[in-house]
């Protein structure tokens, strides 16, 4: 049973923005539902490596706030669970949610027996496919919560019974069924963030046919020790080790024909990840950056500073016209014109290295209440919103810092909201 | 310089910019550029420009007006489109070309001896007095166009060629004496001169 009132505050999306404005929220006494469409909370910033500028580990920040979670009793997480329908208005909607079975109850510890039993294999979400995983899966491991997790495709199917027979906590509910909920919702904050950039749709790139040219977000997963290549710079063709990389800045973003947007934090992202190169090879890596403008503000711009003093770190001012690939070697070769004195070049690289943009994760035409947004799918803010209220990657793109002040900005307003409820049932309440 | 040109120098006091974008059709799109470079990367025939699209649409803002309308740069344009595909900001790159080359031409400034220019002029002249294509006279007027002898040269090079169209009903030989045409050929001529007369007001309008 979860209960709800119109004084409870309901944040959509449990990534770093959420997970901070439903605790922000909480620990001023609020109460709150926060829900993950995804089976484990921590979004997109747990598949990072290092945050850019103090190249701290994402976990770090992930746990502390997990830790925040479990103390707080405010708080109800629900994951595989997504808003089918908003109506009414501030301090009094009703929303009607979704959630999908996960064939695992509380009783699941995580052991893994289930994994070992089943075989049916799928491509790794948590690794942007580049491995694969079983049915009967921990989604990664820091997973929260720290429950396995049945691939619906392989319901019905002899791994459905075998992942049963093999749990020894009789944690395996094969007839769970998706649920519909409704609730009754003060204030509701979107904070469902951000998805990677399709490079396909930049044809001239070729991320769909050279098997070497991959995006930003996949880098990141490269230098997991737990991740697809045990945190090695390998290329996709051959596995072997990549030195030379080159990375290409704007790739989809600030683009008419793409996303019209800057992103905001792939340039941060990139010199980010050029000092994953020096840290894995010292002298004997080389980074090559492909950038219009660097866009690195404010104290971020030490981080450039620092990472411009490096020696292996070459920066090219020039958006690459295309990639064509060297048969022999695998190589990526970029061609362009070096705009700082109109050199026209064909420079092959080991790896290259896309740094794709973000764009919202609920495409405009699918969010499921009408709100304000600018051109991009962004939800601004609006009064004409009532009190739905967009948080971190919903509101822009942004980095972390800034997405985790913007989330605790939209939890004061959501507060705000349920302290006006609150006020006037008081006042009702004293009338009758 | 033309007395036209200087006139235009007058009326933007040498902000080029302010003039290419008054005169040279899609010109205002020239602020646009945001010097990424993708045009000129992405020209197929980029090695033969003294500079390319992005860097004329710099030497326009630097105020290089001497340097961009002289330059036979834009006459390299094959109007591929790759630029326009890729241009992040959406300049329509190959017309501001035509429109940079058009320009330059009307101002007398454009390169003389420009092959792509020589054959544009030929094929104004051509098309316009009778209001059709006459390709008989098209193709011997570029074979002739450095001179008799090299004409001659060219021309015994294409004969095969010629020869082939003329059987397949694709060149008709009698072309040669006058051609067809539209029916009110001084009407068209009229038409085009007051064109050609409003456009100009407009360019004097600085006077
Ligand atoms: C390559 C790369 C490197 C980066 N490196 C850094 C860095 O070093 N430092 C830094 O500060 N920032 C970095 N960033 C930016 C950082 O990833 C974002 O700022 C951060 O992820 C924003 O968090 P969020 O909670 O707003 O969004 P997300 O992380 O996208 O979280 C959204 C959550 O909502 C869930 N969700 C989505 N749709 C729904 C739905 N319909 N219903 C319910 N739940 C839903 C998702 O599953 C997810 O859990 C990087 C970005 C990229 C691309």
């Amino acid at each position: 049973m979860v209960v709800a009132t119109n004084q409870t505050i309901l944040v959509v999306g449990g990534g770093i923005s959420g997970l901070t404005a439903a605790l922000e929220a909480a620990e001023c006494g609020k109460d709150v539902i926060l829900i993950e469409k995804n089976p484990s909370l921590g979004g997109r910033i747990s598949q990072l490596y290092k945050y850019f500028p103090k190249l701290c580990h994402p976990s770090c920040g992930l746990e502390i706030n997990l830790r925040r979670l479990k103390g707080n009793r405010n708080v109800r997480v629900m994951t595989l669970t997504e808003v089918a329908a908003v109506s009414g208005d501030t301090g009094n909607y009703t929303v009607t949610l979704k959630r999908s079975p996960r064939y695992v109850n509380d009783n699941c510890t995580a052991c893994g027996e289930c994994g070992q039993a089943v075989e049916a294999e799928f491509p790794d979400e948590f690794h942007y496919g580049m491995k694969t995983r079983k049915g009967a899966y921990l989604p990664f491991n820091m997973a929260y919560p720290q429950r396995y997790v049945l691939d619906p495709r392989i319901i019905s199917s002899d791994d459905a019974d075998k992942a049963k027979a093999a749990c020894p906590m009789h944690a395996i509910d094969l007839d769970m069924q998706e649920e519909t909920l409704e609730l009754s919702i003060g204030a509701i904050i979107w904070a469902t963030g951000w998805r990677p950039y399709d490079a396909n749709k930049i044809q001239p790139y070729g991320y769909d046919r050279f098997p070497n040219v991959i995006t930003n977000v996949e880098f990141e997963r490269m230098l997991d020790p737990f991740g697809p290549t045990g945190g090695k710079i390998l290329r996709p063709s051959d596995g072997k080790e990549a030195k030379d990389i080159a990375f290409i800045q704007c790739a989809g973003s600030r683009d008419e024909n793409h996303l019209k947007h800057c992103s905001r934090i792939c340039c941060m992202a990139s010199l980010k990840q050029a000092t994953y190169v020096r840290e894995q090879y010292g002298d004997e890596g080389k980074s090559s950056i492909y950038y219009i403008d660097i866009r690195a503000i404010d104290r971020i711009d030490n981080f450039f500073a620092k990472v411009k003093a490096d020696e292996t770190v070459s920066f090219i001012k020039s958006k690459v016209a295309s990639i064509t690939e060297d048969k022999a070697t695998g190589n990526p070769v970029l061609h362009g014109v070096n705009v700082e004195g109109y050199h026209r070049y064909s420079n092959p690289h080991e790896l290259v290295v896309l740094a794709i943009g973000m764009e919202p994760s609920v495409p405009k035409d699918e969010f499921p209440v009408e709100v304000v947004m600018d051109d991009n799918g962004f939800v601004l803010a609006d009064d004409s919103n009532g009190a739905i209220f967009a948080a971190g990657c919903t509101a822009d793109a942004l980095d972390v810092n800034r997405a985790v002040q913007n989330a605790t900005a939209s939890a004061l307003r959501a507060i705000q909201v349920i302290n006006r409820v609150a006020a006037s049932e008081a006042a009702s309440g004293a009338e009758g | 310089m033309s007395d036209m040109s200087n006139a235009v120098v007058e009326k933007y006091h040498n902000d080029f910019l302010k003039e290419v974008e008054a005169h040279v059709e899609d010109g205002e799109w020239v602020k646009m550029c945001m010097q990424c470079g993708v045009c000129a990367g992405s020209c197929p025939l980029g090695d033969h420009w003294a500079h390319p699209p992005q860097e004329l649409f710099m030497m326009i803002r630097a105020g290089k007006r001497e340097e961009v309308l002289t330059s036979d740069s834009m006459w390299m344009c094959t109007s591929c489109y790759n630029c326009i595909v890729r241009c992040p900001r959406g300049l329509p790159i190959t017309h501001i070309m035509h429109g940079l080359a058009h320009y330059a031409h009307r101002l007398g400034l454009a390169p003389e001896k420009q092959p792509t220019r020589v054959f544009a002029k030929l094929f104004w002249d051509n098309i316009t007095k009778n209001g059709r294509a006459n390709e008989l006279k098209m193709g011997l007027s570029l074979y002739f166009k450095d001179g008799f002898g090299n004409g001659i040269k060219e021309a015994m090079k294409n004969r095969p060629l010629g020869q082939a169209m003329m059987k397949a009903k694709r060149l008709n030989p009698m072309e040669f004496f006058g051609g067809h045409g539209v029916k009110d050929k001084s009407g068209l001529h009229a038409m085009l001169a007051k064109a050609r007369e409003i456009e100009d007001a407009k360019l004097e309008q600085g006077k």
